[in-house]
């Protein structure tokens, strides 16, 4: 069991804010009059189409078949028609789109049949292809597929139960955990067995002591042996790495995953869609959202997968000095740059800005080097070592200062006294790097291709003129034969020079005559059919009265550069980020 | 802003500044109290020099004047400069001072931020190198105020009424003459209850300024300690070989700019070592020197060499002593 606990370097504390959403229980969104469900729903995986245009769904019912070692199913959040398959924007800061299943419902909320799934019965890989048919992914914001997460599980001792949302405004965990503590507690100790994971830990942050105590009332009510921790309130606590070593002391480096280090960390609201999937057989097709900021009825709603944010956002009732929506917390979301977007698995939260509940940032001021930025680091970096380097683009430099070890919390920017935004500096050098490296991996493949190329003329070149001399000399020796075997001689087998161009005239007439105009046009279809079949006869005798040549050299092998294209592709994936 | 980070903490550069010239009042009121308020005279005129210098200068770069003018950066290198100085130095030493800080070493190296060197201790240097006459006269404890006045205006030095030696310049020249002691020489005048006579007092100043700034986070412990051990850790060291010969550590704290290098002159951010392990090695190297300065040097002070000297040396310490990052076992500078 935990029995102290660790720090981790810096961390901020931000007003938490949690107190305006954090009261009402969750109510049930009402059906959207669209629902627009993405098939891209788990980290870099999306699903293939099982539906089509017009074609009636039932709520649960699979529309997307899971692909790839990290995709996951996608399912109908509610029954209905899908009346479109289309591209749609995405929330995201630059309104990306991805292929959508749109579904008109109709309202009856018509469950396919569904049924408990028993893990005991059931072989650990065919639990671990329910969650991936259950379409479960991490609810925390990374939406990494659980499966594959779990897949890993070799080792595993410690299982983290991430409840600490150090993120302020949001409360959807903590009404999460004051609400079905037993369901999340189940859901626990299913990942727990799966994963074989010895201790169960469920770390929550000490500003939220109602979802503490309702915790430790189910595990007291469940008999398991799990440690419910109250952690200190610092944020970035409830990043992955941050509660791990606050409640292990294990710090997990840039590029490992908890699995390396023997822990691994799953959010509550995940721990819940477990528990729906494998108790209820349901697959995950909604997820709670909390609707605050500058809103009259802050709280949190039960929200179907693709439901437009445009048709939540009434519920919380916005003040109309309302400019902006933030999708996620304010140390880390995003402004949204059109609502017509859907809510997806890791859409936690929804912030109506104001100009004065988030007032625009006072200039920029020149870097003191007053270090704050490092003290409050909790990568224990040198932020401001690293905005000089990213402000004079010498990105090898960041590199080496451990750039990508930044995991974009925004302590450094929230701290900074001369208020510049540090983390954008390093979003900046960070997508610079992965383009140069792109633009590295494809120059690399250019000159793969150009040089391949090249050798591949060379060679042609060579091989033709090996040919040309073979038949030189086969028809040298053959005219040398029928020289020796005519002795009486015409004049013609005396030079095999002329026997040669006698030769060629015969294969040009030839083939002139093979191309010469015929007399077809205007024929009836019946002649036509006579002719080509006449033509048919021809061809054949032809070819096999003629002895040409073997068939010229292959063409160029494909798979060389082919190959390079699935290594610049794997190159330029950037690395998983799993935060919760 | 665009991005998150949507809400930030309620600090500012100027926030910074004006805190530490906040700090600075205890030890320049005790300063006032003990030498005469010529001193508030000098920070006058230095502060106008900078602000009209700082002014200028963004005026001719094309930059915000209002915004690097606010940030106070300006003012408090000025009241650096002048509580280096000694305060009966003529107006027109003061004002150049100050625009050698100003204009030469922080914006002709592109403005706050930009400047490898301290410019208040630049200041300090080129004027003891130019006016070494003028710079060792210090106001004698009781000069009248009409008198110092005179003075800072350029009127002719009457020395003697006005100026006094200084417990370090009396201990320099003291240990000087055959079988003079430190206990003989800290007999006369100059010498206090443990540093020099009356400046003691503005040592105290400046540390209960220092004190505050570390309770308000401005600065961190690393730099004071570090210069308060190396430069107290070496005198007590040869203090106790031959107490005749080397000062107590405690007269050297006291003495001299010591207490404003602890907490005000080495802990400017800009061009001081930023690294803990590297704040802890500049400020034990400037405390170092400052010593040897003080009993082997031409000067009777060296925090202005000191930290010039240690200046140069912040790229290699902050490059060789950055921190270890998160899930990396071993330090990440070094000798990648």
């Amino acid at each position: 069991m935990i029995g102290r606990l660790f720090k981790f370097h810096g961390g901020i504390k931000p007003d938490a804010h949690k107190n305006e959403s954090a009261g009402p229980a969750i109510q049930r969104a009402p059906l959207p009059e669209r629902l627009v469900v993405p098939l891209r729903q788990s980290a870099r995986a999306t699903a293939n189409c099982l539906v089509e245009v017009g074609q009636k769904v039932l709520k649960g019912e699979r529309i997307g078949e899971p692909e790839g070692f990290l995709g996951t199913a996608v399912h109908a959040p509610t029954s209905g028609t899908v009346v479109d398959i289309a591209r749609h924007p995405m929330a995201h800061p630059s309104g990306l789109d991805t292929e959508c299943v749109v579904i008109e419902p109709d309202g009856e909320e018509r469950w396919i049949e569904h049924a408990p799934f028993d893990y005991h019965a059931a072989s650990r890989e065919e639990s671990l292809a329910w969650l991936r048919d259950c379409g479960i992914v991490g609810l925390g914001g990374a939406t990494f597929p659980s499966h594959v997460k779990l897949g890993k599980g070799a080792g595993v001792e410690t299982l983290i139960l991430n409840g600490a949302e150090c993120e302020p405004w949001i409360t959807c965990d903590d009404r999460l955990m004051r609400e079905r503590a037993a369901d999340i507690l189940a859901g626990a100790t299913i990942l727990r067995e799966l994963i074989g994971a010895r201790e169960l830990v469920i770390g929550i942050e000490d500003n939220k002591p109602e979802a503490i105590a309702a915790m430790k009332e189910a595990v007291a009510a469940s008999g398991h042996g799990v440690s419910v921790v109250a952690v200190p309130a610092l944020y970035p606590a409830g990043g992955e790495k941050q509660l791990i070593r606050v409640l292990t002391g294990i710090e997990i480096a840039y590029g490992k995953l908890g699995g390396d280090y023997g822990v691994q960390c799953f959010n509550v609201g995940t721990a819940h869609a477990v528990y729906r999937a494998f108790a209820h057989g349901e697959p995950l097709i909604s997820r709670i959202v909390t609707l605050t900021g500058n809103v009259d009825n802050a709280g949190n709603w039960e929200v179907l997968i693709g439901t437009p944010i445009q048709d939540l956002l009434p519920l919380a009732r916005p003040r109309p000095d309302t400019d902006r929506t933030i999708l996620g917390g304010p140390m880390m979301g995003f402004a949204l740059p059109r609502l017509d977007v859907p809510i997806v698995k890791g859409s936690n939260c929804l912030i109506s800005a104001s100009p004065k509940l988030f007032p625009p940032a006072p200039p920029e001021q020149p870097c003191i080097r007053c270090t704050e930025c490092a003290k409050a680091c909790p990568a224990e970096l040198q932020p401001f070592e690293l905005y000089w380097f990213s402000r004079s683009r010498n990105f090898g430099k960041a590199q080496e200062y451990h750039l990508f070890d930044c995991i974009e919390c925004g302590c450094c920017s929230y701290v900074c006294p001369a208020h510049i935004p540090l983390v954008d500096y390093f979003r900046f050098s960070k997508s610079e790097i992965w383009a140069r490296e792109r633009d590295k991996a494809a120059a690399d493949q250019a000159r793969e291709r150009f040089e391949f190329r090249n050798f591949r003329q060379e060679r042609e070149k060579a091989e033709k003129a090996a040919k040309l001399a073979a038949k030189a000399a086969e028809t040298r020796a053959k005219l040398a034969e029928t020289s020796t075997a005519e002795t009486p001689a015409g004049e013609a087998t005396d030079d095999p020079k002329k026997a040669l161009i006698a030769a060629a005239l015969a294969r040009a007439k030839a083939q002139k005559a093979e191309v010469q105009p015929q007399n077809t046009e205007n024929l009836s279809p019946q002649t036509q059919a006579e002719i080509a079949d006449i033509e048919a006869r021809r061809k054949v005798l032809a070819a096999t009265a003629a002895t040409t040549d073997a068939p010229s050299v292959a063409g160029p092998t494909a798979d060389a550069p082919a190959a390079g294209t699935d290594a610049a592709a794997a190159s330029a994936a950037p690395d998983a980020e799993t935060r919760s | 802003m665009i991005h998150s980070p949507y809400v930030r903490k309620p600090v500012s550069v100027q926030r910074t500044m004006g805190l530490v010239l906040i700090a600075l009042l205890p030890g320049i009121a005790a300063y006032a109290w003990q030498a005469g308020p010529a001193i508030l005279v000098n920070l006058l005129i230095a502060s106008l020099t900078a602000v009209l210098a700082e002014a200028l200068a963004m005026w001719l770069r094309r930059r915000p004047i209002g915004l690097a003018v606010g940030d106070l950066s300006a003012v408090l290198t000025a009241w650096l400069v002048a509580l280096s100085l000694p305060a009966i130095v003529p107006w027109w030493l003061t004002v150049s001072a100050v625009l050698v800080a100003i204009l030469a070493v922080k914006q002709l190296y592109g403005g706050l931020g930009q400047n490898p060197f301290n410019p208040a201790m630049v200041a300090y240097c080129t004027m003891i190198v130019a006016f070494p006459a003028l710079m060792s006269q210090w106001p004698a404890l009781a000069g009248g105020f009409d008198a110092q006045l005179q003075l800072i205006l350029g009127g002719a030095r009457e020395l003697d009424a006005v100026t006094g030696a200084t417990a370090l310049d009396a201990l320099r020249t003291g240990l000087r003459t055959a079988g003079a002691t430190v206990e003989s020489v800290s007999a006369g005048p100059a010498f206090g209850v443990f540093g020099s006579q009356g400046w003691e007092w503005v040592a105290v100043g400046y540390a209960l300024g220092g004190l505050f700034l570390l309770a308000t986070g401005i600065i961190t412990w690393h730099m004071p300690v570090a210069f308060i051990v190396a430069l107290g850790g070496t005198a007590g060291v040869f203090w106790l070989i031959d107490p005749a010969q080397f000062a107590s550590p405690l007269f050297h704290l006291a003495s001299g700019g010591a207490m404003l290098a602890a907490f005000f002159i080495v802990t400017d951010p800009v061009s001081g070592a930023t690294t803990p392990r590297g704040k802890l090695l500049f400020a034990a190297g400037v405390g170092l020197i400052v010593w040897l300065i003080r009993n082997f040097g031409a000067y009777p002070d060296g925090i202005a060499f000191g930290v010039l000297l240690m200046n140069i040396c912040v790229p290699l310490l902050d490059m060789k002593t950055q921190p270890r990052v998160f899930g990396h076992r071993e330090a990440a500078g070094g000798d990648q």
